[in-house]
Parts: structure tokens; C-alpha cells; sequence
């Protein structure tokens, strides 16, 4: 692992340390070994938990008299609900309860302010395969799904608009009353600079229209709740979500009761990508079940209905038009997408925003224009998955480089270097950049990867690299980088308050309790709600007890989503720590007297160094604190510096700071049957400062193979309006066979954005994947795929237009004829300084 | 129907009296309290309800508990013996390789199989013990570290 502090391309403008060790806090001496927890690969404190199969997940939740619940879902794609009949349903014995949208208060809702366009049982209409219409509470699963079959529901069935194209064309046919136009959910320009004036000044000009296809998290554990509404009119519900803090909050407003009286409590959830974080018809139904029957009612989805469910990946379609000069410099950007939205809003308008602001994090691009669209079908909804919204324009975007270097004569690896943004400055569209590893991140697989053998120019396609002559498989390297945000700047719902709070409170056994709202999906968020305050209260992380993800417990943390979780839990655990540790040395001090600044806090002891001998066991030392103070619990805040750019839109993409990653992969593609095979990944990633660096290999490693899923096999497809692969055999998702050797650089830049110098990890590895596929795939073979995933059917293609003469591309032709709006019209903040360092609210 | 069995789980004996047509996997989690078995997929797709019979992997979601009347069956609360962690577990604990940790018993069984077949076994023979075996989080690597490491551990003199 990398840890010179930064190198070279970090940048030294560094501000000072008070906001980022927290007030208090000795500056910690340079070198590596200044921290007893922080930096070592220790295991998460849930390990021994999971590894013998005591962790309690939602659907391992069986309570007292509980009840079993089961949604009935729509068959049709797009239909007018004309009645529900439930009289026989109501008449199985074993069935407590059947409800429909009628039981429920006539409330939509949705995750976003701006899109409140669901219901959990839906009234009037549905529209996709898999709306639910009805619940029943019975006796038993088996009971309830008897029961289901055996509602009356009439659908009157409506034209279905399958694809961006079939919903533009047939205005007539509305899938919602609400949004941009006809079917358009959101319709957003932004223009940062004269893009037109860029490309005159350009070399090279290229426009290049790209598809990357939805799919799905499909996380191993299906969705469940768990609802029991109590005698006393109060609400509980356990559930698997990422997001306990806004299914609290939409629940009051469905429900139409005081969330004061309704708790939410998220368990351990068996992988999260972004697939629960919205509020859910089964969480809801749950609820109401449980406050007919009196009884708890769990809810444990099917496979079927999570990719229902879905809120994954939306199918992109983009048309990106760069200038670049002979150098590789680029002039100006100029990219517009079109985002196949599914049924409902979701965080859609998010995710439309993220189709164009993050790529110009990654390098200098001094002008940049971006139009996109999110069109209404009649699929399941889009969402927030694993980069959310940005995975598509990364693609685009790096394999246009890939091409524009070749055209230049350029090594892409070299190019890249050469057109780093700069650390500490803003980009046009005026998000803030901290600390950027990127070129030693290249620097590292380039070097591990044996990139320039490997990749030894630009060859004619006549020439590939075989084994031996008879041996159709040709071996190809690529390369890609990007940039992700380490948490989103502004919340769902835009408020003051903080966006995360951590409660420390010491007992006198010496341990300490630490409350917060994240929920750990698997990242190894309480881990590191126990690392931070042991690492500041030198003890060891088996003294921390941490209670997450309970609402009425714990202080909000908005959630787990935008890899916001380990920076900003991160911060307020520092600041509640430090707080607690300000009072321990104060009683401390009074007792050996010396001065509170002179003491050390390791080895579960307080003292000073240099006469360590008298030094207090830690839990004395809490005594002699709750004794001088009173009892000791402590809160930590954090929000994020307010740093959006001033114009409608400039809400979405600022963040503390951005993750950078570097991939270059290995392959060979077999010319006779179009497979291709993996060899190796090389993957270097911009971290900051790895708190645990066994954690952050994991969450690259997993980044790099969902990546590979999403570049060479898995896509969301539809026939007919019914989803063709439902299940986990049929969409296809990689096996150990399929991922290849993953190698992880750890670039550490320590960011002062970030706790101890932290950056995320849990989605930004994935982004360069894809391209660097898709550019290994031309390097082998000279087929430009300009499509994901990769089928051998693409290469094939591909191969067989060439040798018929033609260009080798595999990708959309055409883009939708579509009126964007009026770009919002901002001058481009290209490389103006950043602001302030630690101007935090809450910091103090 | 229902049927009176008897079921041998983690060497413990269960008198039962279930439905004739209830998986493996429900009666574990259900009738035995069990949970440490999960659900994935019930369709035989996934791997991450693998259970030992009598030492080899099995799916419980297609298992039928009327057929393994004589059978043992071993599930992730059997494997540490005497409050001793299995080697596996301890790799897997002390590696990362338990994320979200829901793939995780099936994932430990199928390579405690494969380490009583073959002690020493090569990465190859380790990806494609694990090929039926879904995991989402981790990307396998740690995964496969951690079964070399215990095989490596369980190898060595005590």
C-alpha cells in the first residue's frame, strides 16, 4: 500500500487541522505508525456474528403470535384497476387480514420531495408487472398466498410503453399526470461555458452515441419487514433498508400518524447496492396489517419481487461531443443522456443530474454542457445503485477518450495523466475538488499491469496478440479512471440539520456505547463507529458497544447511500469522542495533576507519557470524569460544508471530497465463438486514508466484480412487458469462474475533508471497470463495443463487419428525436481555487 | 399431510411433526429455530441455503426433511465445536470475507465439504467448489483467501 501523504499530485494546500481531528485533538505526528487502530486490518466487529450464522437479518425475526403477509401484484404491465374483490380471499380460514389501497390513507408518496407519484397498493391504475394491489395477513406463507390467488381484481389493460423511444412516441398514453412533458419525468440542461467555441478551438472533434442497459443489485437477501403495531397505538417496524431515517418519515405521512410514536429499527442487512433505500409496498402493508390484526406481521419478498422491486440501474442512452487537442487536452465536453426511468420517480431526478455532473471531477474540462432526460415506461423503477447514475457517463466518456487517444497517437494511459484535474480547485460545472490521487493511482496499475508492454501501441487489427496460430483467443489491456462522490453535500429533503449524529457514552466497566443511525449493509459501517472512538480513547475496539439504526434510539444518520457513511458518521463519532475525551483528561488531570493537554490515551490507560507508570486505567478514569461531570454521554454532529454552486441544479454532485480510481484489465476474446475471458484486474484507488485497509480491499474488490457483471454479462430485459429473467439463474451474474484476479493499490492522499483523511470506497471502484473492459475488448480484437454488457453476439458483430470492410463498432445508432430545455446558462468555474477547507457547520 | 420425522441436525436429534411438503430450509428456520440457514433464491439457484448431508453440500430449499430420516445434517451453528470456531470461520472472520455476511453459512459448508474431500486444495479447485455459490459483496477474493488459509491452518501440525 501507498501511504507517502499524497505524492505528488495530492497537492500540499493542505488547511489547518482543527476541523479534521476535532477540537482538541493533538495534531498527529507524521509517520505511519501514529495510530494503535486507525490503518490496520483488523477484523469488523460483527465478523464473528456473521461467520456463525447468528447475525439476525429482517426475515430471521419470528415474534410471538406473528402473522405472515404477501403481496398481490400486478400481471400487467400498464392497466386501470376497475374493482378488487377480496370477499373470497377473506373467507380462507388462516387469513387474518386482506387490505387493498382502500385500507390505507390516500396519500402518494416518494422518496424524493419533487416525485410523490407511489402508492403501496396502488388505486386506479398500475403500471408494471409487479405493482402490488393487495395484501393479506394469514396464519401461515402458504396460507397467504392461497389467499392472494384468490382476490378479484378486474384490470382494464392500457397500452404499455416498454423503451424511452415507445413513451416519446405516444404522448397520448400517460404513464403519469405529473413531471417535463408527456412521459418525461425530468428535463434538465446546464451550461457551463461556450461548448461551441470549445470545439472550434479543438484538434479533434468527436461525437459518439452510447448504450449502457439497466440492471439490477440483486443482493442475496430479499427484502423483509417485520411490523407490530402495540396496544398502545405505537408502531415498530424491522426491516432490511439502508435508509431506517426517511422510511420513519414517509411512514408518518402514509400512515397519517405521529412518527413520534412509530419506530424504525434497520437489522443487519444482507447487502444493500442502493436496492433499499426507498420506502416499500411491503414495509407498508406490513404496518397497516399488523395495526388491523394485532398482531406482528413479517413480510419476506420473493426473489421474483426484488427485481420488481429493483430501483437499480437505469438503461442510459447518451451522445457525448468532445474537443480534445492534438495533445489530448480537452477543450470542451458536451454530453446529453436519455434515462429510461421504469414506472416511477424514485430518486430519479437525482440520478438524472448524476448522468452529467460528476465526469468533469475526473479531468480538466474547462467548458461542459449537459442536457439530460428521464422518460416514464412501464418497467420496474430505476434507481440509486452502486455509482449511482454515474457508471453510464464514465463509460461513454472513457471509452471516447480511448478513442480520441488513438486517433492522437497517444498512449491512453499517459493521456489521462496528462489531463488531471487539479487538486483544490473547482470544476466548470463549480464542484469543489479536495485531494486527488488519480496519477499515482495510474501510476501504480499502469506499473503492476505491465501496461506498456502489455498495450505496446496502437497495432493493426491484423496483427493481435495470439498465443500460437492456431489459437483464436487474442489477449487485450485496457484502461479507464473516474471519480466518485464521497457523500452527497445536501439531503433528500434540503434542511439545516446534521446529515449524521453519533451519541458516545462511557460506563464505568471502561466501555463505551456508541448510538448512531447508519445501518451497515455489509460495508462495515459499525466497525468504523468502533475504530474511531477507540483510536481517540485508546481502547481497544472490543470496549466499543455500537447500537446502530434504530429511530428511536439512535441520532439520524440520513442513511446508507452515496458512500456518505464512513465520512460523515465518521466526523461526528470524532467530535462526540473528542468531547468525551476533553472531560476524562480534565478529571484525569485534577487527580495526577498535570496539565489535560500532557496526557495520552492508549494501552486502555490515561497518563503522561514520559511517566506512564502513573497512568489510570481507562475505566478509573471514567469514574473519576462521571464523578466530576455528572454522566458521560456525548453527541457529535456533522454536515457538510455548503458548498453548492449557485444555480437550480447545483444541489446535486457536491460532495466533501471525491474518490479517484485507476483500472487497467487483461483479457483475451476468443475471435471463433465471441467470449471473452478475464485475466486480471488491476484496480488503484484513491482512498485518503484507509482506516482499515482490509475493509477497503473489500469494498474495491466488490466494486470490481459488480462492475464485471454489469460490463460482460447482466442486463435488466424485458418481452412483452414481462421481465424475461427473473431469477438468479437466469440473469446471469458472476461465479467465482467469471472474476478473475482482482490486484488493489491503496493510494492514501489524507484529505482533510475527511475523518482522519478518509475518502469512500464503496462505490467509485466500480465506475473505471467497465470502460477499461469495453477498451481491452478493442485492444484485443478492434471490435469498439459501444454497448454493455458485451455479448459474444457483439463481438461476432463486430468481427464480421470488419471483415466486410466496415468500421467495427457495436453500439446505438440513433439518438430519440427530443427537445431539451433551455440550458440554465452558469460561467464555468474551471480552475478557479477551492473554497475553505473545514468551514463545516456543526464543526465547533 | 403432515408426517412425524425424526431429524439429526449438528448431532442432536429433533422429534417433528411438519408438513410432508416443507423444505429442508423451513424446518431448519422455522420449526428448529435455525436461522443461521438462509434463504436465497428457493429455487436451487444460489447456493446460499447449502447445509451438509451427511458431509456433503446439499441445497435445503429443494430438500424434503422425509428423506433424511438416517441422515446428519450439519448447518453453521454446527461447525464450531465446544465454542471453538471452525478453522474456516476464523479465516473468514479475521480476512473480510464476510461482508453482509447472508452468503456467508453456505459459502463456509460448501468449502468445510470441499476441505474433508480435499485438504489441500488449489485455488481452481477452490473457485469451482464455491462456482454454485452467489456471493455479491466481496468479489470472491477474500473469500478464496480465507478458504486457502484455513486449509493452510488445518494442515499444519497442532
Amino acid at each position: 500500500m501507498s501511504v507517502e501523504s499524497g505524492g505528488s499530485s495530492a497537492g500540499s494546500a493542505r488547511a489547518t487541522d482543527g476541523g479534521r481531528f476535532g477540537r482538541g485533538a493533538e495534531p498527529p505526528s507524521e509517520g505511519k505508525h501514529e495510530f494503535a487502530v486507525i490503518g490496520r486490518p483488523l477484523p469488523k466487529i460483527d465478523a464473528w456474528a456473521k461467520v456463525t450464522g447468528e447475525t439476525r437479518y429482517a426475515d430471521d425475526f419470528f415474534l410471538p403470535r406473528m402473522a405472515y403477509g404477501r403481496l398481490l401484484r400486478s400481471p400487467h404491465a400498464h392497466a386501470r384497476i376497475r374493482s378488487i374483490d377480496a370477499t373470497r380471499a377473506r373467507a380462507l380460514p388462516g387469513v387474518y387480514a386482506v387490505i387493498t389501497g382502500a385500507d390505507l390513507p390516500r396519500v402518494k408518496f416518494g422518496i424524493l420531495p419533487v416525485s410523490q407519484d407511489e402508492e403501496a397498493l396502488c388505486t386506479e391504475k398500475v403500471r408494471m408487472v409487479g405493482d402490488a394491489v393487495a395484501a393479506v395477513a394469514a396464519v401461515d406463507e402458504e396460507t397467504a398466498d392461497h389467499a392472494c390467488r384468490l382476490i378479484d381484481v378486474e384490470y382494464e389493460p392500457l397500452r404499455a410503453l416498454m423503451s424511452i423511444e415507445e413513451s416519446l412516441a405516444h404522448p397520448e398514453v400517460r404513464i403519469h399526470e405529473y413531471g417535463d412533458g408527456p412521459n418525461v419525468h425530468k428535463n434538465v440542461a446546464l451550461q457551463f461555458g461556450d461548448v461551441e467555441a470549445a470545439f472550434a478551438r479543438a484538434d479533434l472533434v468527436r461525437e459518439d452515441v452510447f448504450f449502457y442497459e439497466g440492471n439490477t443489485h440483486l443482493p442475496m437477501e430479499q427484502h423483509a419487514a417485520v411490523a407490530s403495531a402495540g396496544p398502545d397505538g405505537k408502531l415498530t417496524l424491522w426491516s432490511s433498508t439502508q435508509t431506517p431515517h426517511y422510511v420513519h418519515r414517509l411512514l408518518a405521512k402514509i400512515l397519517e400518524m405521529p412518527a413520534a410514536h412509530i419506530r424504525v429499527v434497520a437489522t443487519p442487512v444482507g447487502g444493500g447496492f442502493g436496492g433499499k433505500l426507498d420506502p416499500f409496498a411491503h414495509e407498508i402493508a406490513a404496518c397497516r396489517l399488523s395495526q388491523l390484526t394485532g398482531r406482528p406481521v413479517k413480510i419476506a419478498c420473493t426473489r421474483e419481487e426484488v427485481f420488481y422491486i429493483h430501483r437499480g440501474r437505469h438503461p442510459v442512452l447518451m451522445w457525448i461531443k468532445t474537443g480534445f487537442t492534438k495533445h489530448g487536452e480537452i477543450t470542451g465536453c458536451h454530453l446529453r443522456t436519455w434515462l429510461d426511468g421504469g414506472a416511477y420517480g424514485s430518486y430519479g431526478v437525482a440520478s438524472t443530474f448524476y448522468t452529467g455532473v460528476i465526469n468533469p471531477v475526473t479531468y480538466k474540462i474547462p467548458v461542459y454542457k449537459f442536457e439530460g432526460a428521464r422518460v416514464f415506461t412501464n418497467k420496474p423503477p430505476c434507481g440509486p445503485k452502486r455509482g449511482h447514475g454515474t457508471p453510464q457517463p464514465r463509460f461513454a466518456l472513457e471509452c471516447q477518450i480511448d478513442k480520441a487517444a488513438e486517433q492522437l497517437g497517444l498512449d491512453p494511459a499517459e493521456m489521462r495523466k496528462r489531463i488531471l484535474a487539479e487538486p483544490f480547485t473547482k470544476t466548470a460545472n463549480h464542484l469543489t475538488v479536495t485531494t486527488i490521487g488519480l496519477g499515482e493511482c495510474i501510476d501504480r496499475v499502469v506499473e503492476a499491469s505491465g501496461w506498456r508492454a502489455k498495450w505496446g501501441g496502437w497495432r493493426s487489427q491484423s496483427e493481435g496478440a495470439s498465443a500460437a496460430p492456431s489459437d483464436n483467443r487474442r489477449r487485450g489491456v485496457g484502461i479507464a479512471c473516474s471519480a466518485y462522490l464521497t457523500g452527497a453535500g445536501t439531503a433528500v429533503y434540503w434542511n439545516s440539520m446534521p446529515h449524521s449524529g453519533v451519541i458516545v457514552r462511557a460506563d464505568r466497566s471502561g466501555g463505551v456505547a456508541v448510538l448512531c443511525g447508519a445501518t451497515d449493509i455489509g460495508q462495515g459501517s459499525d466497525s468504523i463507529l468502533a475504530y474511531l472512538p477507540a483510536e481517540i480513547l485508546g481502547i481497544d475496539p472490543k470496549d466499543v458497544h455500537v447500537h446502530p439504526a434504530d429511530t428511536s434510539l439512535t441520532p439520524v444518520d440520513l442513511g446508507s447511500y452515496s458512500s456518505r457513511v464512513t465520512l460523515m458518521c465518521g466526523m461526528a463519532a470524532i467530535q462526540a469522542s473528542q468531547r468525551l475525551r476533553e472531560v476524562v483528561a480534565r478529571a484525569v488531570a485534577r487527580k495526577l495533576e498535570v496539565d489535560p493537554g500532557a496526557l495520552a490515551f492508549r494501552e486502555r490507560k490515561v497518563g503522561v507519557p514520559d511517566d506512564w507508570e502513573k497512568a489510570v486505567d481507562f475505566a478509573q478514569a471514567v469514574e473519576l470524569a462521571e464523578a466530576m461531570h455528572g454522566v458521560l454521554a456525548f453527541a457529535g454532529s456533522y454536515a457538510p460544508p455548503k458548498r453548492a454552486g449557485k444555480y437550480k441544479g447545483g444541489g446535486v454532485g457536491p460532495s466533501p471530497c471525491y474518490s479517484y480510481s485507476a483500472c487497467v484489465v487483461e483479457l483475451s476474446v476468443d475471435e471463433e465463438t465471441g467470449e471473452i475471458e478475464l485475466h486480471d484486474v488491476w484496480i488503484g484507488h484513491d482512498i485518503g486514508r484507509a482506516l482499515n485497509p482490509l475493509l477497503v480491499e473489500g469494498q474495491v474488490e466488490g466494486s470490481v466484480y459488480m462492475g464485471i457483471g454489469e460490463a460482460l454479462m447482466e442486463g435488466q430485459v424485458f418481452r412483452n412487458g414481462v421481465h424475461k429473467q427473473p431469477s438468479l439463474l437466469e440473469y446471469k451474474s458472476p461465479t467465482t469462474l467469471e472474476t478473475p484476479e482482482i490486484h488493489t493499490f491503496l493510494v492514501e492522499t489524507d484529505d482533510p475533508e475527511g475523518p482522519f483523511g478518509a475518502k469512500e470506497a464503496g462505490q467509485g471502484p466500480l465506475l473505471p471497470v467497465i470502460p477499461a473492459i469495453a477498451n481491452a475488448v478493442y485492444h484485443a480484437v478492434g471490435v469498439r463495443c459501444d454497448e454493455v454488457p458485451i455479448t459474444p453476439e457483439m463481438i461476432l458483430k463486430g468481427l464480421e463487419l470488419r471483415r466486410r470492410g466496415k468500421a467495427a463498432r457495436v453500439g446505438p445508432e440513433r439518438i430519440p428525436r427530443f427537445t431539451f430545455k433551455e440550458p440554465v446558462v452558469v460561467e464555468s468555474a474551471f480552475g478557479q481555487p477551492a473554497d475553505a477547507i473545514a468551514v463545516r457547520p456543526f464543526a465547533q | 399431510m403432515k408426517a412425524r420425522l425424526s431429524l439429526t441436525v449438528n448431532g442432536e436429534t429433533h422429534d417433528i411433526l411438519v408438513p410432508v411438503h416443507k423444505t429442508l430450509l423451513e424446518v431448519l428456520r422455522e420449526d428448529l429455530g435455525l436461522t443461521g440457514t438462509k434463504h436465497g433464491c428457493e429455487l436451487g439457484e444460489c447456493g446460499t441455503c447449502t447445509v451438509l448431508v451427511n458431509g456433503e453440500p446439499v441445497l435445503s430449499c429443494l430438500a424434503l426433511p422425509a428423506d433424511l430420516a438416517d441422515a446428519e445434517i450439519t448447518t453453521v451453528e454446527g461447525m464450531a465445536e465446544g465454542g471453538r470456531l471452525h478453522p474456516l470461520q476464523q479465516a473468514f472472520a479475521e480476512l473480510g470475507a464476510a461482508q453482509c455476511g447472508y452468503c456467508t453459512p453456505g459459502i463456509l459448508l460448501t468449502a468445510q465439504a470441499l476441505l474433508a474431500d480435499r485438504p489441500s486444495p488449489t485455488r481452481q479447485e477452490v473457485k469451482e467448489a464455491l462456482a454454485g455459490n452467489l456471493c455479491r459483496c466481496t468479489g470472491y477474493t477474500k473469500i478464496l483467501d480465507a478458504v486457502e488459509l484455513a486449509a493452510l491452518r488445518m494442515g499444519a501440525p497442532r
